[in-house]
């Protein structure tokens, strides 16, 4: 083990990898002996047998406990504090759902294991998808994506399918500019090509501008709302009248539907199709990125193209339904991610119809506290009203050699994880804020403190914040070193 | 108030009020923290789980032990709860696991490179089945039947706009194993990649390098799937017998069923393919002070860069998963996986054994198996499971559903959880089942 560790902390950040810690002959498990086993070539033809031994590490368990927690002291995570990223929706995680998520009658279930020995996952899995049908205003759910931009390319994939019987593909899908990445690429996958959608000077789309590019070859718009500037896209109704009278379909990224539980309902707006973030809205972890939930509501119309299998409840139970004509197929293995959605049905069922509206109501109110105390120390590039996030940018920040980055690490020194940066695209050099409702003011208050303390250092000491962090496990990394040489593993 | 607002009410002004939902939602009314967990419990109950009866279901989709150490890491807050490692700086923990998971991957898989991870194995193969598309520009898929159902269905929906040709080879019967001599047929000069895998839905352990030859021969990739990754702890390992991407469920690694997700997608590939691979990628560097650290990586492959001109639209990966597969790999070592393995094997060929000397049995497939395999009754197969389950025991899964043919035919797996005794009581139940 290295030499140079002196005190605890800079051991921890000195953490070797699991290869290096690494001892001939040890070990952390054992599996009991037994009499069956037998020498692989019996059977097993010598070609297809490993020639070589694994070069897997060898450590005990107290090894791996070390090593592992000393990894994690080296991680900010949401249960050590205020972790502010927009669009993410980094709420806190109560800790009842991980314990139920354990019961071993949940957790050590099979996905083939026979129907009427898993009505309890069946139930879940029903009434999940009639909860989020209820909060978004759509009419059926699937629960089948594991992830935000894979609920995306389902719904895409659902979009793609309803034009194709109706006989036209279709070729273009209308994406506003202030979009996340994910949406445009999950579009490029189904085949259609992007148009971009240019927002206003009050950072809406304007329906004029949808009214000037849709045609006939528009096979849908693909929004956020309220949008990744914070804004309520007031025009919505009307645009989604505009789209569907040339035939096409409204998708809705819900990426953000924490500002509006219980307040606004897309099924109500005009959206056709949606995914939901189960990881986001719905309190489940994010585990370090992944896994996720990402779930999908249609209309009526489109529920026949929901992918397999669907679940149904009838006279005996619950049961799996897997025929489906004009499903657009399976999207997963399995039934989507069970334990996340177990977690996000815990959540429903403990806040109720009243406490996610106040969650959503909490969420605006932080995200506008934050805002009025900072934007007399950060430019701002829209006034309109914002709803759960709010974005500033590093425009005052530039006279004195700062930028959006170096506030970022700047943050970091504070204790603080920092906001969403460079995203909208829109806005140069964004920072982007979404506190959630989990937040305390005492926490917004340190935040905010932090960010005006950074912003009087970058006119009276501009160098210290250029140069951070300085307190982290690790300084800044080179990481055009990490592409023009990638080292990928031991 | 300081923020200039009088009412929640006023927070919300710029929805148009005919936007306005001005009802209470219809969903059951709030619990408490108490309430909640015994309501949760109250569901649960309605469930058997692999816990109270024993399982011999397999299919993708493994029951092995735990290593409690690893049930006990992976739930601290700084596993759990941070978000996609974006700040590096605050996020070694996470990177460096990420780094040690792709690390083992390869060491497993003998590839040059693996990513992060994926949703699950069958979206890691439709990826690899793009990205096969991207490098040769040819738009023919040949697929093995021996290839997971539910990884061909996933592969079929996703690549469904790229309209690619997806030819189905069936797999030589009596043997269980992708035929040879049609695959010779199949793949051609227009086909982008060979999808194989082993060991095989069957159970059946493929002839990996002869598959490799022919789709070199045509110029198509070999990709190569694993649903059980167990296995590699004695099986020769895909990169060495020329596979050129790898992709496979990684849940065995260290994750319970949870029934069937979430899951681990692994994804590995052979260098020369980087930048044409989808997903996270993590990679090591050295800070300012020029310690060594780890970032994300490569990522100019990526949507949030590259928009719609992304390698995929993936943004995600399963970072606790992934971080799960590494703590066990670490705990069980070198030594322990292929302990593991081998009981793995052991158990499943003792089990083949005493069924085939049962009067009413048949193992139809000849080909090695590793911890899987075939048999065949008189009874349709989810009768015979119905009987079994009134014997308490979980007895396997029916194929009838994915093949016409073998509507009498179920997949019975064996895992390191089953003991000796576990193994002949499975005997007794089944010929008991089948005599009526």
């Amino acid at each position: 083990m290295n030499e140079n560790k002196k005190t605890p902390e800079f051991k921890a950040s000195e953490e070797g990898l699991i290869f290096e810690i690494s001892k001939e002959g040890r070990r952390g498990y054992c599996i009991a002996p037994s009499e069956l086993d037998r020498d692989p070539s019996a059977t097993i033809p010598k070609r297809y047998l490993r020639q070589e031994p694994l070069p897997l590490p060898q450590t005990s368990e107290p090894d791996v406990v070390r090593h592992f927690t000393r990894l994690a002291s080296l991680n900010y995570s949401k249960d050590g504090g205020f972790y502010p990223l927009g669009s993410c929706t980094m709420k806190y995680n109560p800790k009842a759902y991980e314990y139920i998520a354990s019961y071993a009658n949940f957790e050590d279930t099979h996905p083939y294991q026979p129907e009427e020995t898993c009505q309890g996952n069946l139930e879940i899995l029903y009434e999940m998808e009639q909860f989020l049908a209820e909060i978004s205003g759509m009419d059926a759910v699937s629960l089948a994506p594991a992830a935000g931009a894979h609920g995306e390319l389902t719904g895409m994939l659902i979009i793609r399918a309803y034009h194709l019987s109706k006989g036209n593909l279709r070729t273009k899908v209308l994406i506003p500019d202030t979009a996340h990445g994910t949406n445009p690429a999950s579009t490029a996958i189904c085949g259609y090509k992007v148009v971009e959608i240019k927002s206003d000077k009050n950072g809406m789309i304007n329906p004029n501008d949808v009214e000037r590019l849709v045609d006939e070859e528009t096979a849908a718009i693909m929004i956020t709302n309220p949008n990744t500037l914070g804004i309520f896209e007031a025009h919505i109704d009307e645009i989604a009248d505009i789209i569907h009278k040339k035939g096409g379909l409204v998708y809705m990224d819900g990426a953000n539907l924490n500002a509006i539980m219980g307040i606004s309902r897309p099924g109500d707006f005009g959206v056709d199709v949606m995914h939901f973030n189960l990881h986001k809205t719905f309190a489940t972890p994010h585990g370090g990125g992944g896994p996720g939930s990402g779930p999908v509501g249609v209309k009526k119309e489109l529920e026949p193209f929901l992918p397999i299998p669907r679940i149904a409840k009838e006279s005996e139970g619950f049961r799996f339904i897997y025929d489906r004509p004009l499903s657009i197929g399976r999207v997963k293995t399995f039934y989507g991610n069970f334990s996340v959605i177990l977690r996000a049905y815990a959540y429903i069922r403990e806040m109720g119809g009243e406490g996610l509206r106040l969650a959503s109501e909490m969420a605006v109110l932080n995200s506008n506290y934050i805002r009025s105390k900072l934007k007399n120390h950060y430019h701002q590039s829209y006034t309109t009203d914002t709803l759960h996030e709010c974005v500033f940018s590093d425009k005052y920040q530039q006279q004195y050699g700062v930028k959006t980055l170096d506030i970022a690490k700047r943050l970091m020194d504070y204790g603080l994880h920092p906001p969403t940066i460079y995203f909208p695209l829109i806005v140069h050099g964004a920072i982007m804020i979404e506190p959630t409702e989990t937040e305390s003011k005492d926490a917004c208050d340190e935040f905010i403190n932090a960010m005006i303390s950074i912003a009087k250092e970058c006119e009276a000491a501009p160098e210290i914040v250029k140069g951070a962090p300085y307190t982290t496990p690790r300084r800044r990394l080179d990481e055009a070193g990490a592409v023009r040489e990638p080292r990928l593993k031991w | 108030m300081s923020i200039g607002v009088s009412s929640t009410e006023d927070l919300f002004k710029s929805i148009p009020k005919h936007l306005k939902f001005n009802k209470a939602l219809r969903l059951p009314a709030p619990l408490t923290e108490d309430l909640l967990l015994r309501e949760l419990a109250d569901i649960a109950a309605k469930n058997t789980s692999q816990n109270t009866y024993p399982s011999f279901m397999g299919a993708g989709c493994y029951r092995h032990e735990i290593p409690k150490a690893v049930s006990y890491l992976i739930s601290k807050g700084e596993w759990v709860t941070p978000y996609t490692p974006y700040q590096p700086e605050i996020s070694q923990g996470t990177l460096q696991a990420m780094f040690e998971y792709q690390s083992m991957i390869c060491m497993l898989t003998s590839m040059d490179v693996a990513n992060a991870s994926h949703y699950d194995g069958a979206t890691a193969l439709a990826e690899a089945a793009m990205m096969a598309f991207s490098i040769t520009k040819r738009k023919k898929l040949v697929v093995s039947s021996g290839l997971h159902p539910e990884y061909r269905e996933v592969l079929k929906t996703i690549t469904a706009p790229k309209e690619m040709e997806i030819l189905e080879l069936p797999y030589t019967s009596g043997d269980g194993r992708t035929n040879i001599t049609l695959l010779n047929e199949a793949v051609d000069e227009t086909s982008s990649a060979l999808i194989v895998q082993s060991p095989n839905f069957f159970g059946a352990i493929e002839e990996v390098d002869r598959c490799a030859e022919v789709a070199h021969s045509k110029g198509a990739l070999l990709i190569v799937t694993i649903t059980e990754p167990i296995a590699l702890g004695i099986l020769e390992p895909p990169g060495r017998l020329g596979a050129d991407i790898v992709v496979g469920e990684g849940m065995s690694f260290g994750s319970p069923t949870n029934f069937g997700g979430p899951c681990l997608g692994i994804f590995a590939a052979r260098e020369k393919f980087l930048r044409q691979m989808p997903g996270r990628i993590c990679g090591m560097t050295k800070d300012m002070d020029g310690k060594r650290g780890f970032v994300l990586t490569i990522s100019t492959r990526e949507q949030h860069i590259r928009r719609e001109k992304a390698t995929s639209n993936i943004c995600s990966n399963e970072t606790l998963l992934a971080t799960r597969a590494a703590m066990y790999l670490s705990l069980i070592g070198k030594e322990g996986l292929r302990e593991i393995a081998i009981r793995n094997y052991s158990n499943a060929e003792y089990l083949k054994e005493r069924l085939s000397k049962i009067k009413g049995i048949r193992i139809p497939f000849s080909a090695p198996t590793f911890n899987e395999f075939v048999i065949e009754t008189e009874l349709d197969g989810d009768e015979l499971l119905n009987r079994m389950l009134k014997h308490k025991v979980f007895g396997g899964v029916a194929l009838g559903r994915w093949y016409k043919e073998m509507k009498k035919a179920i997949l019975v797996a064996s895992t390191e959880c089953h003991t000796k005794r576990e193994l002949d009581e499975y005997v007794r139940i089944v010929s008991k089942c089948i005599e009526g």
